[in-house]
């Protein structure tokens, strides 16, 4: 495969799975206290925080990028705090590219997992509880085992869409070989030079194969998770 | 005692105001569907907080309005078995019955005892799908047996099964009553349940205790009929199986004589409780001759109750025990059914069904 892609198209190819990765790892903990709060949490603002939470899904995502740029960048609030604080910059940078990839991720994450977690029997903990077991011990002997092919479901499609992300990337990040050049962000680039195409083709070739993998893996984990529980 | 409840719970309109001892033994909460059982059951295990009161089990304190106590439900140390067996699906029935050890230092981690004495120890390594109704029934039971609780509830632990089911289980809840010696607080609207298990019922109400004894004096009460519901109405008689006979019957010394009964399967000087139903029983002022029934036992009527209907509530002094009798109005003027007479009461031998005998019963009487 590394002779197959050519050094820019494999930069792109390492970099996508790089920033993929960290943005749904990072995204992972988050994800799954909202889709928590959501599904079980009655607490004042439970709406607003859905909003929060779905808002990257609806608005244009060079919108979110802008705001991300706003916000993140070296002159905005929070990326200034980061800066002074941590020496920590996003903008222009991949650890940027990751960032716009988890929140355009996030509401997918948090959807799949919190659909999941209402499908659970609260009956279930109930009993868990009168058996001597804490709501922590609850939570990781019967809620997690549960719910882990929603999980699993989550982390794939937010995997999945991070792969893809290319408006608030674009826009919060640039299109920086090596850097911030992911694959959606280098076929735009290949297309817009002359004789380009067939690496566009290439790299084509290669977000379908990732995409339909990631499926199939997801497919299979959970039919093997849901195996497990209901032991059919 | 064991279990001492003093609750108030408000609830839209609804309101609890239950008060009652429970001494060792199986105590009965019954009572109606909507009648507040299952909020005082789920009071005691933590499930539901009362707005007011005091619970405590052998003298530990559970719930306190006072003292601002209430611990968190796994700290209560109670077992319960809920009417849906509420098994982990993700876990096989071994590591169901081990749950608690897993999560807690009490719970017990060899399922062998309880799987023996509930007759699961071959599903073990069965999943909870692929069990029946009545054995996922009884792996609940066992599961929280094995949390080694200070006392067991057991909230219509039967109502989900159907009549087969039931009959399956009701021999391993008296095994368990009779084996282990745990407290139990069983919650049902069931008179059979109530007639085979109780040792202590507690009558309750539109949320509010009506009666409480044993089952011998309450189920007797003419009083509590309406409560206990006509056509279940009746007796429960101490027994003891005198002798089995060639013609396929068994006869059961009671306080009153002898009760013929068809085969019983217990030896003999087994104790029994033996429930008969008022409607079984007929009244005749002399002792009858050329009837059928084998049964007839002197009595003395105690009281009688009339109620909107035709028919009229006896209850009878027989030996040591009491029985009901329903039988019409028109039989009772026409009979001078009073009060202080002396009758004799009429029972069909085959009136008597076998889920209505419970083996190895201690009434504690």
């Amino acid at each position: 495969m590394i002779d197959w892609l050519g050094p820019d198209e494999w930069q792109a190819v390492a970099l996508s799975l790089k920033v993929s990765l960290w943005a749904t790892l990072l995204s992972l903990p988050f994800g799954l206290i909202c889709a928590l709060a959501l599904a079980r949490g009655r607490f004042f603002g439970r709406e607003v925080l859905n909003w929060l939470v779905h808002l990257p899904l609806v608005l244009p995502p060079v919108v979110t990028g802008y705001l991300l740029l706003l916000g993140f960048g070296r002159q905005g609030p929070i990326g200034s705090l980061l800066d002074s604080l941590f020496g920590i910059t996003l903008a222009f940078q991949w650890t940027g590219a990751a960032l716009a990839a988890s929140i355009m991720a996030f509401p997918l994450m948090v959807r799949a997992m919190r659909l999941a977690i209402e499908a659970v029997d609260p009956k279930l903990e109930e009993a868990a509880a009168t058996l001597g077991a804490s709501r922590l011990r609850v939570f990781s002997t019967v809620t997690l085992p549960l719910i882990l092919p929603g999980i699993i479901a989550g982390v794939v499609l937010a995997f999945a869409k991070a792969m893809g992300e290319f408006g608030a990337t674009i826009t919060f990040v640039s299109n920086i070989p090596g850097e911030t050049r992911t694959v959606p962000s280098a076929i735009y680039a290949f297309l817009q030079v002359p004789g380009g195409e067939s690496s566009a083709l290439r790299l084509v070739g290669v977000a379908v194969a990732i995409a339909i993998g990631a499926l199939i893996l997801s497919e299979w984990l959970s039919r093997k998770i849901a195996h497990r529980i209901s032991g059919t | 005692m064991s279990l001492s409840v003093d609750i108030r719970r408000s609830l839209g309109g609804f309101d609890l105001h239950t008060t009652f001892d429970a001494p060792e033994g199986v105590t009965v909460l019954f009572g109606r569907s909507g009648s507040g059982k299952t909020s005082v059951v789920k009071s005691v295990a933590g499930l539901v907080t009362p707005q007011q009161g005091k619970i405590t089990v052998n003298g530990r304190v559970l719930f306190d309005r006072e003292t601002h106590t209430d611990l968190p439900v796994h700290k209560r140390r109670l077992g319960y078995v809920f009417q849906d067996s509420r098994l982990f699906p993700h876990l096989s029935v071994r590591d169901n019955l081990c749950y608690a050890a897993r999560v807690s230092s009490r719970g017990a981690t060899d399922p062998r005892q309880v799987g023996d004495l509930l007759g699961i120890s071959h599903l073990l390594d069965r999943r909870p799908h692929s069990l029946s109704g009545g054995e996922a029934q009884r792996v609940a039971i066992g599961r929280a047996l094995l949390s080694a609780p200070d006392m067991l509830l057991m909230d219509e632990p039967l109502a989900s099964l159907d009549g087969p089911r039931k009959a399956e289980i009701l021999p391993y809840l008296e095994t368990l009553r009779r084996e282990t010696g745990l407290s139990i607080l069983y919650v049902t609207h069931n008179m059979a349940e109530v007639a085979r298990l109780a040792t202590h019922i507690v009558l309750i109400d539109e949320g509010r205790v009506v009666r409480s004894g044993a089952p011998e004096e309450v189920l007797t009460d003419p009083d509590m009929v309406r409560l206990l519901g006509i056509r279940d109405a009746g007796a429960v008689l101490s027994a003891i199986v005198a002798e089995h006979l060639p013609d396929g019957l068994s006869a059961l010394a009671i306080s009153a004589g002898k009760l013929f009964l068809p085969a019983v399967d217990a030896p003999v000087g087994a104790k029994l409780r033996v429930r008969i139903l008022a409607q079984d029983v007929i009244l005749a002022r002399s002792r009858p001759e050329g009837l059928s029934a084998l049964n007839i036992l002197p009595v003395r009527v105690l009281a009688v109750r009339r109620g909107e209907g035709p028919g009229v509530i006896v209850q009878l002094q027989a030996g040591e025990d009491r029985l009901l009798a329903r039988i019409t109005r028109r039989s009772a003027d026409a009979l001078g059914i009073v009060e202080g007479a002396d009758c004799f009461a009429v029972m069909k031998s085959v009136a008597v069904s076998q889920t209505d005998i419970a083996v190895g019963l201690q009434t504690g009487l």
